[in-house]
């Protein structure tokens, strides 16, 4: 049991413990806020495996980026002080029931796989080696999915405006002008 | 630094996968469905990460899987919440029992 380990199930505690409080407290902005540290104990794990890269890209990405775009959405669409319902008896029960059915049945059929092909290969996740591996039009690069999610994203924020995108009376008029 | 074998790293990513499935199931607010959500696709990144750094060491696939997983779920979230802004304009709610016109 050295330093490694305890930071590593403290890692571990902070994480289950702020996703619990995530999906049951009746608050929506106290959601908000536990989910939030939810995804920085995931940054910490990644910081634990020493993959920097995607620890930044964590922070920046969820921390920085989904949950303050959550955080807006909530103050856009409700009043954040104010206690949701408390979700029905059974079907809390049922949830609870299948969740930890399906805990149990996962963590049995890990604990007997029996990982025995654990490699002692240098690991070497450095930005310069994720950059030249992405950017590269070889056999195991990857170009091509890196140029269909960036159509994805911009397609992604073309959708977005139209979608949230309020019709003003001139637009409106111009439409109908339009199909007449 | 591997005194913590692989299966306690998968334990955590699957307990944390089944809470998100049970927030998922339990709640009626979209908003709170869609924080499930992230939580579940953040259990798989962990698991895409562990596996290429245990198993496989001497190529980076992993990393790129959860890469792109990221940037799908943040474009996923935008998506949603602006779904979630336009829903609250017609319906002045957000809770999925009350958008009911296209149940069968």
């Amino acid at each position: 049991m050295n330093t490694s380990t305890i930071i590593f199930y403290a890692i571990a505690a902070l994480i289950l413990g702020a996703a619990i409080l995530a999906v049951t407290t009746l608050k929506i902005f106290r959601s908000a806020i536990w989910l939030l540290f939810s995804l920085v104990g995931i940054a910490a794990l990644y910081f634990w495996m020493q993959v920097e890269f995607i620890a930044a890209i964590q922070i920046v990405v969820y921390v920085g980026g989904i949950v303050v775009l959550i955080i807006f959405s909530i103050f856009l669409t409700q009043q954040s002080g104010k206690e949701m319902d408390k979700p029905a008896n059974g079907k809390m029960i049922f949830s609870a029931l299948a969740a930890l059915f399906g805990t149990a049945f996962t963590f049995n059929l890990i604990s007997h796989y029996g990982f025995n092909n654990i490699s002692a290969a240098p690991f070497n996740p450095s930005v310069n080696e994720i950059g030249m591996q992405m950017l590269s039009t070889t056999s195991h690069g990857f170009i091509l999915p890196f140029e269909v999610v960036s159509m994805l994203l911009l397609a992604a924020m073309v959708g977005c405006i139209v979608i949230a995108m309020k019709p003003t009376e001139a637009n409106i008029v111009h439409l109908n002008k339009k199909e007449d | 630094m591997n005194e913590v074998p692989l299966t306690h790293i998968l334990f955590v990513s699957t307990a944390l996968f089944f809470i998100g499935m049970y927030g998922l199931f339990t709640r009626r607010n979209l908003i709170t469905m869609l924080m499930s959500i992230e939580l579940m696709l953040n259990s798989v990144n962990i698991n895409f990460v562990a596996f290429n750094k245990y198993l496989f060491p001497d190529k980076l696939d992993g990393l790129f899987f959860s890469l792109f997983i990221i940037t799908i779920a943040a474009a996923e979230a935008a998506v949603a919440i602006a779904i979630i802004i336009n829903l609250y304009r017609s319906h002045q709610s957000i809770d999925v029992d009350d958008a009911t016109e296209m149940k069968f």
